[in-house]
């Protein structure tokens, strides 16, 4: 299974396994790490599952289309960057095996 | 909050032609006898068209899974104030108030972004303490031994407080906001709303933007700060705008950033009251407050609906929604459905996924307050169970005559001494 790291916004790090096919939210939901609150469930329709995504990895995440419910959420989201994606539209796959999202320091 | 089941109107309901369905008139929610009748809907006919109310024919979605598929298609079904905007009942004509709620994209973008960054994480974190020593000092001056209206002195008083911050308002003069407040959700035809015609209505409302356009005029000459005023007055999305859509603006500001915390305050207070059990685990494990503040937001769902415009034709839940057509999205009905929500009538603090629930909104559209009023809410809940683990209902709340804000106009409850 590829491996997530995701780094709290006070610099904690969880390095879990997630399976194929599920969203990089659901990784962080089923095993209750602390920052990614989901409200919606992985609609694409808050944007409460907002992560950074390290620079490296930009190339194999992509970056939200421009015009794309995701973008529009997260044009929404105080502190979005141009790394920001909702992590409910990323999906796991082999290619994602060591990726590394960060936190930010709330979800709104 | 819950219509007991057995309630002689549920008879009513069961017998009555779904044809004669009218969710949106107010009395029902006034009274709390809306329950039955959304059960029924949610059962027999999820997507309803009402073809005569006061308001005009509308469509009714009652399923979690439909409210969620029209909250996100904001290109089909639109909060255009042009169109009618986010109530089922029309603003008047020559009397409406547009404000980024009642618009779609660019323009709502634009606005919307100029205020959200005063309820950012980041400022919240600024915000806790001044919040909680306020919550303390309220609390502390609550009387032991009889009984008080929790409304008026705790619900009312700190989100009036926050609404003065927000605003960076006169302190002293702080309750006329909640006033304000009262007006711009009043149902003109409740013989106990604070105003009684549109006309009455728009001359109050006329009243708060000139008030509030003094302070607005004044920040506009000083250096930008971190206040609604300010930063409305400083960005170029919003420096300009024609005086009924200052109103409306302030307006919905005003509102949401008050009167749905109140109630959800008060609301929570009532639930923990009709369900002993629930309010015993707090007690034996205040660290459930976060999970709790979410459910009373689901339960309490402060906002009753929200109404959308179909610019095209479309299908929802299998029905053809025509162009024009009027659809209201029923969140106090969504928030209770069982094919979302796992034993959606019981108020459980410490339920599974408590975040998921309609109350909010989604979509672009969706409370831009939502963390604000959920710390306000873990702060009040947190300071109450350090001073009185029992406050108890003495009697029947009093309710808003409303189809759109869920309100609770006051509250009988006693401290024991």
């Amino acid at each position: 299974m590829p491996r997530i790291t995701y780094v709290e916004y006070g610099g904690r790090e969880h390095r879990v396994e997630v399976p194929l096919g599920l969203s990089v939210m659901r990784g962080a939901v089923d095993n209750n790490i602390p920052g990614i609150d989901a409200d919606c469930g992985g609609e694409c329709a808050c944007a409460t599952c907002h992560v950074y995504i390290d620079q490296e990895w930009l190339g194999v995440t992509g970056t939200p289309v421009p015009g794309s419910q995701e973008a529009s959420m997260l044009s929404f989201a105080a502190l979005a960057q141009p790394n920001s994606r909702l992590s409910c539209q990323i999906k796991v796959s082999e290619a994602l095996d060591g990726l590394v999202v960060r936190l930010p320091e709330g979800q709104h | 909050m819950t219509a007991p089941l057995d309630a002689p109107a549920d008879l009513d309901v069961a017998n009555l032609a779904l044809d004669d369905f009218d969710v949106s008139d107010p009395k029902l929610y006034q009274d709390d006898t809306w329950y039955p009748y959304f059960a029924r809907l949610r059962r027999e006919a999820p997507v309803h068209y009402c073809r005569q109310s006061l308001y005009g024919p509308y469509w009714s979605l009652t399923k979690y899974k439909d409210i969620m598929q029209v909250e996100v298609n904001h290109q089909v079904y639109s909060s255009a104030s042009e169109l009618g905007g986010i109530a089922v009942e029309d603003q008047p004509k020559d009397m409406d108030r547009p404000s980024f709620i009642r618009m779609d994209p660019p323009k709502h973008d634009e606005q919307r972004m100029v205020v959200s960054p005063v309820v950012a994480p980041g400022n919240l974190a600024n915000m806790e303490g001044v919040i909680r020593e306020r919550t303390a000092r309220v609390l502390d001056g609550l009387p032991r031994g009889e009984t008080f209206d929790w409304v008026d002195r705790v619900s009312v008083e700190l989100t009036t407080m926050m609404l003065a911050t927000l605003f960076d308002y006169p302190f002293e003069d702080r309750r006329q906001l909640t006033y304000w407040s009262d007006v711009a959700i009043a149902n003109v035809r409740s013989p106990d709303a604070p105003v009684h015609s549109e006309e009455e209505k728009f001359a109050e409302l006329t009243k708060m933007a000139e008030a509030l356009g003094k302070l607005f005029n004044e920040r506009a000459q000083q250096p930008p700060k971190f206040d609604l005023l300010s930063m409305l007055a400083h960005s170029e999305a919003t420096r300009n705008m024609p005086f009924r859509e200052f109103m409306g603006t302030l307006s919905l500001l005003i509102v949401g950033g008050n009167d749905t915390t109140r109630n959800s305050m008060t609301g929570g207070l009532m639930a923990l009251n009709e369900h002993p059990r629930e309010y015993q685990k707090l007690r034996d494990d205040p660290s459930l407050i976060p999970s709790m503040v979410s459910e009373v937001i689901r339960y309490v769902t402060p906002v009753i609906h929200m109404r959308r415009t179909a610019k095209e034709d479309s299908e929802v839940g299998g029905k053809e929604i025509k162009k024009g057509d009027k659809v209201v999205m029923w969140y106090v009905s969504g928030n209770r459905d069982p094919d979302a929500i796992e034993d959606p009538d019981n108020f459980i603090i410490d339920r599974p996924r408590p975040r998921q629930h309609l109350s909010f909104g989604f979509g672009i559209h969706r409370c831009v307050g939502n963390r604000l009023a959920e710390l306000q809410l873990r702060i009040l809940w947190e300071e109450i169970m350090q001073r009185y683990p029992v406050i108890e209902v003495m009697g029947p709340a009093r309710r808003t005559y409303s189809n759109f804000i869920h309100g609770i106009r006051s509250l009988p409850v006693r401290i024991p001494a």
